[in-house]
């Protein structure tokens, strides 16, 4: 390694609120946009307590996979202008007191592994606590997209079934999913070496 | 299933991974962080690939920020109470080069220690004229930079006579989801560092000096303000093209 070395993580504390909740936050898209999805779900701590003090991020391709970025090597190849430009695709959410998260959105596309496979559809999703010393990472996919999931290389890493299962939503009422993230114990969800 | 595949065809991308710091950041338990037991993964992460999500990330800038937000000491009437600083640096990635434009948000006490949160109920002061809220943008050598007031160091209740040494949070993106880093500035000097759990919690000593901003008298202006100079330095690409993947191994 040549460059400069790199800048640790620190907790992100209990007093963030002051700072990082945005009014807009939990919308990458507004509500009621044609098509829109809402997740919501409780982080819950190592003895089933609901965490009031937790700061959720999500980031995701939009419908038609594309990411909002330039770094997105199919960037170049698209053409310009298509439907979902404006998307986001970044939310957060600061959790309540009972720990709860909500994050309207949409849902994204399967996209390339770059190597022929596929990946399901997903968001990747930080958490930060009090806590926390570092970030922890990890995905939502969805309940009703069986085949898809079947063949994601990320779930497929996964050799127990129950430890799968912690990053699959719930299915809610029309358009509603439910994913909660336990971070420690029980249904422990799987987070990621990023 | 509705998606356009990539124009390039089954899905062949060539996508730079990024670096992966090893024994830089703490570890998720640090026992003598006491709020660490109960929120600390126990199972062992799995390793995730960087592939499209990953080596993209929010990119937000002038939208989410007005000139005014980088300076602390002019959001109200007056004049908040406290020894005044200009913090400055360079946000940077591994290889060296700069992130430009690029969100950075801070937050921190003011002079008597207290953030203005309802949750803190630290017995000193509020200032009417502080909020301890800062944002700006990097500019295009990725440089941002901060007015504000000394923070105060605060109790806490990790141990007996717990107290944290003086710091800024800040809150940073770079340009993709692996660069994402949340952290804290404390000052030189401080006797409090030595003592402080979180700060501890880095294990690599100079890693851990790499949180403590430099005084310089040359950023210092004259009859005004003291200056610190800090950097923060995310994760460069990695220097192959492909890394191996976390299932095939
Ligand atoms: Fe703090």
């Amino acid at each position: 390694m040549t460059g400069p070395p790199l800048t640790p993580s620190q907790t992100v504390g209990p007093f963030f609120a002051i700072c990082l909740p945005w009014p807009d936050g939990p919308q990458v898209v507004p509500e009621g946009s044609p098509g829109a999805i809402v997740i919501t779900g409780r982080v819950l701590d190592g003895a089933g307590e609901p965490v009031p003090d937790a700061l959720i991020e999500t980031w995701q391709a939009g419908p038609d996979g594309t990411f909002a970025h330039p770094d997105d090597p199919r960037t170049v190849t698209r053409a310009a202008g298509h439907a979902d430009a404006a998307f986001r695709g970044f939310g957060r959410c600061p959790t309540g007191a009972d720990g709860e998260y909500r994050i309207v959105t949409l849902r994204p596309a399967p996209l390339p592994c770059g190597d022929g496979r596929t990946q399901a559809p997903h968001l990747d999703v930080s958490v930060f606590a009090r806590g926390l010393l570092d970030r922890v990472v990890t995905r939502i996919y969805f309940p009703d997209e069986e085949e898809a999931n079947a063949a994601d290389p990320i779930l497929l890493s996964l050799s127990e079934r129950s430890r799968r299962a912690t990053l699959i939503a719930a299915p809610g009422t029309a358009g509603e999913f439910r994913f909660d993230i336990r971070l420690q114990g029980e249904g422990e969800t799987v987070f990621f070496d990023v | 299933m509705s998606t356009d595949e990539p124009a390039t065809g089954e899905g062949a991308v060539t996508l730079r991974p990024y670096q992966r710091p090893r024994g830089v950041h703490p570890p998720a338990d640090f026992a003598p962080y006491k709020s660490s037991a109960l929120r600390a993964p126990s199972q062992p992460l799995v390793l995730l690939p960087h592939r499209l999500t990953e080596i993209t990330g929010p990119l937000l800038g002038e939208e989410r920020v007005k000139p005014a937000d980088a300076d602390l000491t002019t959001q109200h009437a007056g004049e908040p109470q406290g020894e005044r600083i200009i913090v400055t640096g360079r946000l940077l990635d591994g290889d060296g080069r700069p992130v430009r434009r690029s969100l950075v948000e801070i937050w921190q006490t003011n002079a008597a220690g207290r953030y203005l949160h309802p949750v803190d109920q630290h017995p000193a002061p509020l200032d009417p004229n502080f909020t301890g809220v800062g944002r700006c943008i990097t500019d295009d050598e990725g440089r941002y930079r901060f007015v504000t007031i000394k923070p105060g160091s605060y109790p806490w209740r990790n141990h007996p006579n717990a107290w944290r040494p003086a710091h800024i949070h800040f809150s940073v993106f770079g340009r993709s989801f692996t660069q994402r880093l949340i952290t804290q500035m404390y000052f030189p000097g401080d006797p409090l560092q030595p003592l402080d759990p979180v700060f501890n919690s880095v294990p690599d000593t100079r890693a851990r000096q790499r949180l403590v901003a430099r005084f310089d008298i040359g950023l210092t202006e004259p009859q005004w303000a003291l200056g610190y100079s800090w950097d923060i330095v995310l994760r460069g690409r990695d220097a192959t093209p492909f890394e191996p993947d976390g299932d095939d191994r």
